[in-house]
């Protein structure tokens, strides 16, 4: 007994245009994460001493250069990926076109963001990295950008959300399929989380970068921007979790047991990504101990359902690995598809993560905390969140999404394999590098080549992030070789249907499961938790010191 | 065993873990006395040079084997950049940043400070082995930010 994650599961295609719009958006991310990677590869070797960055290009300072990275990889990348993916998504899950105004017109704005915040990058003015910590100050047209590519977030949210209530009207007393469940809520929790950094940016910095406001406060806009900052964390993963849940346990051949775990997880995302910010700001000023320890507690919550993820995926690949002879305890996991390009992409990003979520916990820990704080021990945790359980699963779901997308057979499978491989390689001796060095106290976000200080103890560090970060960039390039070769000299085809999952559990319209699906009422939650976690702290703050004017020390 | 055994014994498990790690973790800070900054006083960081005490930073004893030590960070420099004190002092360090953002580590103890415009931070250590800890500023500042460092020399 199996039940289809999507409405009707037959019969229902997507329109040329609208491939065409969910093509070009996701386009323009991997555009972004290009020239993202290639500034990497630079600031990798930086911590290696070796100096390749006089040779770039218009990037004529290491912090212009990480700027562009955190901001092209952490910002654009993402956004652009979610938007074109979660719109994919949310149409066939519901078996209904998306709204094409909006997809259009978040393109647009995308374009122009990119525009604005690269403009501004590119030509030095803008040295402020993807944080924006005030009162160094960006160029005006930089604030813009980044508000620009949030409000394009918006307009799909818009379309999701429309979509929605549509098939919802259409579908009385129905089931909310839950590849539509899933993308829903990754978009309302994504709402929510941009309203902070949106006040931040639209209130405060954008209107100081113009000098309509004469100063602008730090530690307001600061813990503005992580109220958003963490839960940004998962509008990367959530669209990832997606094609976890959504696609994988189809393309390994399994199935997942428990639609209503699924739906679980999903609303505890909804409900705990958001009121756990100050973890990011253990160690600032002006923030009460107490809430510092309240957030903790609510960040160990928020990684219970990616325990559930944890679980409930690799139960789906246990399930197709036995189904097609595999053994033993864990012997079956030589029986995955390793030869589907997508499937071997995705399963060593879930392999890292493991490590990138441990690594995580202990960051969360406020005393593990004033260890590695600000050291590369946090880049070397989120290169293996968002840069590769993300990045590294962008590109196994291109590598069946973009043939869909193009009518076109995936070009050089074997190298798509190999990149796969190469890239994980990369990022955990990265990783190794950063961490260790971290623990040693080897600071991030700094120009290590030409600091004046230095201990033995990072030597060996900095050299196994710079080996890492290379074979991580050779692994990427290798990437969007095989992306050229695919959407130019991919055989014509036409597209199957996109490789939706089922669940072993078929939903129930009766009884406590279906309030699941009252996703207003658990909108209404989240907001309520928000409120208490972050409440007080702008109860006793409030109102804002605007005494801070702007530096450019750029 | 059905799978959903399995699903309820991984979910009973994991909450268990996390829970056990939470406890660990305040157990743990409650023992060793660890504390993180927290709200302890504001300035106009217009007017740093004539607030007390950062009007004259430095290292001054406030008691036997105490000291106070304050700190004002400003692109690209401490002041005082070099802070001596004898083995077996408690050091508490009042810093704030008299333009941007900076962070200030000292290495190999648990003093890591965000320096924020407006913001006093404090914390304090206790120095038992003699030899030298880098100062380092790690959040960026601006071009020049790799060069802004200093010492805790203890003698």
């Amino acid at each position: 007994m199996s039940h289809a994650i999507v409405h009707r599961p037959e019969g229902f295609t997507l329109d040329h245009a609208d491939r065409k719009l969910i093509a070009w958006t996701i386009y323009v991310g991997f555009f972004a994460l290009f020239l993202g990677v290639v500034n990497g590869v630079g600031q990798a070797l930086n911590y290696a001493h070796v100096d390749i960055l006089k040779y770039f290009p218009g990037m004529r300072t290491y912090y212009q250069g990480l700027t562009a990275h955190g901001v092209l990889n952490a910002l654009v990348l993402t956004f652009a990926f979610a938007n074109g993916f979660v719109t994919l998504t949310a149409a066939r899950g519901l078996a209904m076109p998306p709204i094409r105004g909006l997809v259009a017109a978040a393109l647009a704005t995308l374009l122009l963001g990119v525009g604005l915040a690269g403009f501004a990058m590119f030509t030095g003015r803008a040295n402020v990295l993807y944080t924006m910590y005030a009162p160094l100050q960006a160029h005006w047209t930089f604030y813009l950008g980044a508000a620009l590519l949030v409000v394009s977030t918006w307009l799909i949210a818009a379309n999701v959300f429309v979509s929605h209530v549509r098939w919802r009207r259409a579908h009385p007393g129905e089931r909310v399929p839950l590849l539509a469940y899933m993308s829903f809520v990754t978009y309302a929790m994504w709402v929510i989380a941009s309203l902070p950094l949106a006040v931040s940016v639209l209130g405060f910095l954008l209107p100081w970068s113009l000098g309509i406001l004469s100063g602008t406060d730090p530690l307001l806009t600061r813990t503005l921007f992580w109220f958003t900052g963490h839960a940004i964390v998962y509008f990367w993963l959530l669209p990832i979790y997606v094609s976890w849940y959504g696609m994988i346990p189809r393309q390994a051949g399994g199935l997942i047991l428990s639609d209503t775990l699924v739906r679980v997880a999903f609303l505890m995302f909804l409900c705990l990504s958001i009121p756990v910010g100050f973890h990011h700001q253990f160690t600032d000023p002006g923030i009460h101990e107490h809430m510092k320890a309240f957030h903790t507690v609510l960040t160990f919550g928020v990684f219970f359902p990616s325990l559930i993820t944890a679980f409930t995926v690799m139960y789906a690949l246990e399930i197709g690995a036995r189904r097609a002879g595999g053994k033993g305890l864990v012997a079956w996991f030589a029986k995955i598809p390793w030869s589907d390009p997508a499937v071997t992409a995705q399963v060593l990003a879930m392999l890292t993560f493991l490590l990138g979520g441990i690594t995580g916990l202990m960051n969360a820990s406020f005393s593990m905390n004033q260890v590695v704080h600000n050291t590369t021990f946090i880049p070397g945790h989120f290169h293996m969140t968002v840069g590769s359980a993300v990045a590294l699963s962008m590109m196994g779901i291109a590598y069946w999404l973009v043939p869909y997308l193009e009518d076109r057979e995936l070009r050089l499978a074997g190298l798509a394999r190999a990149q796969a491989w190469i890239y994980t390689v990369g990022v955990l001796i990265f990783a190794r590098g950063m961490i260790s060095g971290g623990i040693e106290g080897m600071p991030r976000r700094t120009m290590m080549l030409n600091a004046p200080y230095s201990k033995d103890s990072w030597w060996l560090a900095g050299v196994l992030t710079g080996i890492g970060g290379t074979v991580m960039f050779v692994g990427a390039a290798l990437f969007f070789v095989v992306l050229f070769a695919t959407i130019f000299f991919g055989r014509r085809q036409a597209a199957p249907d996109v490789p939706f999952a089922s669940t072993h559990e078929v939903p129930q319209t009766t009884g406590w499961r279906a309030q699941l699906d009252r996703l207003g009422l658990w909108v209404v939650a989240s907001v309520v938790l928000i409120v208490i976690a972050y409440g007080p702290f702008f109860a006793s703050y409030l109102p804002p010191r605007l005494l801070s004017r702007g530096y450019t020390f750029f | 065993m059905k799978p959903e055994r399995y699903e309820d014994a991984f979910l009973a498990v994991s909450g268990a873990v996390l829970v056990a790690f939470l406890i660990a973790l305040f157990l743990a800070s409650r023992m060793a006395g660890v504390h993180v900054p927290g709200r302890d006083a504001e300035i106009d960081p217009n007017a740093i040079a004539t607030t007390p005490p950062f009007d004259s930073p430095g290292l001054r004893e406030i008691g036997p084997g105490r000291y106070e030590a304050v700190i004002v960070g400003r692109a690209w420099t401490f002041s005082p950049s070099e802070i001596r004190i004898p083995a077996g002092s408690t050091v508490t360090f009042r810093a704030t940043s008299g333009d941007v953002v900076h962070g200030l580590a000292v290495d190999g103890t648990r003093v890591n400070l965000m320096l924020v415009p407006g913001q006093v931070t404090v914390q304090t250590q206790r120095f038992d082995e003699p030899g030298e800890h880098l100062i380092i500023c790690h959040e960026y500042c601006g071009v020049a930010h790799h060069t802004m460092y200093g010492k805790v020399i203890v003698q």
